[in-house]
């Protein structure tokens, strides 16, 4: 099956927000929905939105494997999850997302004339009522604001203090900080529509977008706490639940999302991923969270391989498609290169939206050593040196291996460091490039993929106008019974064809 | 004014339920849910609502019972009327007083939780009215029958064979216009919550999805080719500007 798929670099994400208020402004702009946000980013370390997310002991979000080696929700059998059908016990509360408000701007120019300058006070959305002190925003800890208090409640930054001790906390207050942007990861095994007890919500099988059919919810509310990405939200007002729709009115037209379209730092890719429906339910339930992601990478099909181009064709994905896949940026990323990496595996979900893990902090970190920031020796070292940052990022993309993600560092400084030395018109360092799996040529396409970063080449979106065509096609049928088309050649012998045109005046 | 009350509202009352669950099918898909107010307050919710709904259930079940299982049936298989009324009322009392204490719950906190009452809907006025109003008198009239205040009479020889009668489309509504006041308000309260059900948020109760024990887990869809037309404006949709 295809799927159109994001990736997101995290190296160059400046933490502008833009995408998450075009988003904003684009679909949750309405009464209900006053408090979600499709598109968030989040400075890490922190709680996140809403906070704690990652802390699936308490939600109990995606899933778990059984001891038979299948797969179940975490939050529990299908029997008790209807069982919970009355009052779901690990729903978010406004409260743990924030509670949105508003000022009252219209005080500003409409108080009367006195003494005192009028002041717009803040109004909770929800309930109308005047706010003293707001004391939790959907971007609180913007930058490590009040880290000290927060960014030690997040759920990774405890989990690898266990492992590593105390220590940690200060490097991370000292030197460490990256934006995580995060949407729904429209996942192969969605954790959410697996909850739906209604079966309102879906996979689509043309492109892989996980939608919510408005008109077949009905409020249970068990695929808002079963998402372990909690990107599945309740909106209030209608009494439905609403996610991140991938943007489907502008992916069926060719166009980028909107967080992407809007993205200032050019940091996001969308392309085509072809991948073994059959291999989806086998490769989230291996054993060891370890193989979570290289398993997913094996479900990942080759477009280039003429078998599968076949198989693709046959089970109708068009032409389009497949020409888009060949030319995915988010296959090289997540397959070619493999730079790219999935965000929290250990959910079994199967995640869409990949992640390039930030190097800068560690280039940073050996320049203000008083070393050449950008020689691959030192970088090399500089990844070994912050061994911590690593493990951080692990828990985050690769269920706490660091191998994969100490790899991909790797190939990214050798990058940096085979470009710099073609940019300053020394000789090229082969070895380099050598040393990480990659030869000269593909290092420059990696580059102009991720630093250059072109329009064309960050987004390549097929249509769905082919299969729409043959939709209406199969909606109105040319007559069977009239005469065969009429510019076939039977029709008139050997002579040139004759297009059907009606006869003209100068002809009759 | 017997035959009115008693031979012509339920069957109207029916067809206001039938045709409110078409309208909703066909015209209101998108106001069908059960209008969860859970992300505004969960503490109150989670004892309350379980209670209720529970409770609820059972004392349908209970009326099932004893309104559709004539008194032959029990007496052929030895169940003495002294036998069966300890058995509904022990039972009865059990999922009526969770049933109240849950909605009581419930009312409280949509009173009390700002939040919770700036969501509450219009149709919810009239139907909390009718809902605590069926089960405010469906308990007296328990408590009067159980305690003698009504005589001997046995509900079991009135009300429901005056119920089962309606389905042969032959109403004894001379039997019911004989029940006592009690029974008579509750049947009334009772035909108006089942009138409601299609119009306000009890309309949830007709979509309890049992079939999500037997679907696969995750859901595939085509893309609906549906929208390649103009879209119709639908009940409950905005338009965007």
């Amino acid at each position: 099956m295809a799927q159109v798929a994001m990736v997101m670099n995290l190296d160059k994400c400046i933490g502008c927000h833009t995408c998450s208020v075009t988003c904003k402004q684009a679909w949750t702009n309405r009464k209900g929905t006053e408090y979600v946000w499709f598109n968030n980013v989040e400075t890490l370390p922190g709680q996140g939105y809403p906070r704690r997310w990652e802390d699936q002991e308490k939600w109990k979000g995606g899933w778990e494997r059984t001891r038979s080696g299948r797969l179940r929700l975490r939050a529990g059998s299908r029997l008790k999850r209807l069982g919970h059908l009355f009052a779901n016990p690990e729903l978010p509360g406004i409260d743990d997302y924030y509670q949105p408000w508003t000022y009252e701007y219209r005080n500003l120019t409409d108080a009367p004339a006195g003494d005192d300058l009028p002041v717009a006070r803040p109004v909770n959305q929800i309930t109308g009522e005047a706010i003293d002190t707001i004391e939790w925003g959907p971007n609180w800890d913007d930058n490590l604001g009040g880290a000290p208090e927060h960014a030690v409640k997040d759920p990774l930054v405890e989990k690898i203090r266990d492992e590593v001790g105390e220590r940690i906390r200060m490097e991370f207050e000292q030197s460490f900080l990256f934006y995580l942007p995060r949407v729904c990861e429209h996942c192969l095994n969605p954790a959410c529509v697996a909850a739906c007890p209604s079966g309102a919500m879906y996979k689509r099988a043309e492109d892989g977008i996980v939608l919510v059919d408005q008109e077949q919810c009905r409020g249970w509310r068990m695929c808002v706490s079963s998402c372990p990405y909690k990107k599945v939200y309740f909106n209030h007002a209608t009494g439905k639940a609403e996610k991140c729709t991938f943007c489907f009115p502008r992916v069926e037209v060719g166009l980028p999302t909107v967080c992407s379209e809007t993205c200032v730092g050019r940091m996001r890719y969308l392309g085509v991923m072809l991948y073994d429906a059959d291999k989806v339910g086998e490769a989230a339930a291996v054993e060891d969270e370890h193989d979570l992601y290289p398993a997913q990478l094996e479900a990942f099909l080759d477009p280039h391989d003429p078998a599968v181009a076949a198989a693709a064709r046959a089970a109708g994905i068009t032409d389009e498609w497949l020409d888009a896949a060949r030319r995915s940026p988010v296959f090289d990323l997540i397959r070619t290169y493999q730079v790219a990496l999935p965000l929290h595996p250990e959910y079994r979900t199967m995640p869409m939206v990949w992640y390039v893990p930030p190097l800068s902090p560690v280039v940073d970190a050996v320049a203000a050593a008083g070393r050449d920031g950008e020689d691959a020796g030192n970088l090399f070292g500089a990844i070994d040196a912050l061994r911590i940052p690593v493990e951080y990022l692990a828990e985050l993309l690769t269920a706490g291996d660091t191998y994969p993600v100490d790899a991909v560092l790797r190939r990214m400084a050798a990058m940096r460091a085979y470009m710099r030395r073609v940019n300053l018109g020394q000789e090229r360092d082969e070895s380099a490039a050598r040393a990480v799996g990659l030869s000269g040529t593909e290092m420059e396409d990696l580059f102009r993929l991720l630093a250059i970063a072109k329009y064309e080449d960050r987004y390549v979106v097929p249509t769905s106008a082919r299969a729409d065509a043959e939709a209406l096609a199969d909606a109105h049928p040319l007559d069977p019974d009239a005469a065969a088309c009429p510019v076939s050649a039977e029709a008139f012998g050997e002579s040139p064809v004759l297009l059907n045109l009606s006869p003209t005046r100068r002809s009759s | 004014m017997d035959l009115i009350l008693w031979g012509v509202l339920p069957y109207a009352s029916v067809v206001l339920l039938v045709a409110g669950l078409v309208w909703r099918a066909r015209h209101d898909r998108f106001g069908w849910t059960t209008h969860s107010s859970q992300v505004h307050e969960s503490r109150l919710l989670r004892i309350g609502s379980p209670l209720f709904h529970f409770g609820m259930a059972f004392v349908v079940l209970g009326h099932v019972v004893g309104l559709l299982i004539p008194k032959s049936w029990t007496d052929a298989v030895g169940v003495d009327d002294h036998t069966y009324h300890l058995l509904a009322v022990s039972t009865g009392a059990v999922a009526g007083v969770a049933a109240a204490v849950g909605i009581g719950i419930l009312v409280h906190r949509r009173l009390t939780v700002r939040a919770v009452r700036r969501a509450t809907l219009r149709s919810d006025h009239l139907m909390y009215t009718v809902l605590l109003g069926a089960m405010a008198l469906g308990i007296l009239a328990t408590v009067l029958n159980s305690a003698g205040a009504m005589g001997d009479y046995n509900y079991r020889d009135g009300v429901s064979l005056w119920f089962r009668s309606l389905f042969t489309l032959q109403p004894d509504y001379a039997l019911m216009g004989r029940a006592p006041l009690a029974f008579q308000l509750h049947v009334l309260f009772g035909l108006a919550l089942f009138t409601l059900i299609p119009y306000s948020r009890l309309v949830h109760m007709v979509s309890a999805p049992l079939t999500y024990l037997f679907r696969p887990y995750v859901v595939y869809r085509g893309r609906d080719t549906g929208q390649l037309e103009q879209r119709k404006a639908r009940r409950g949709w905005e338009r965007a500007s």
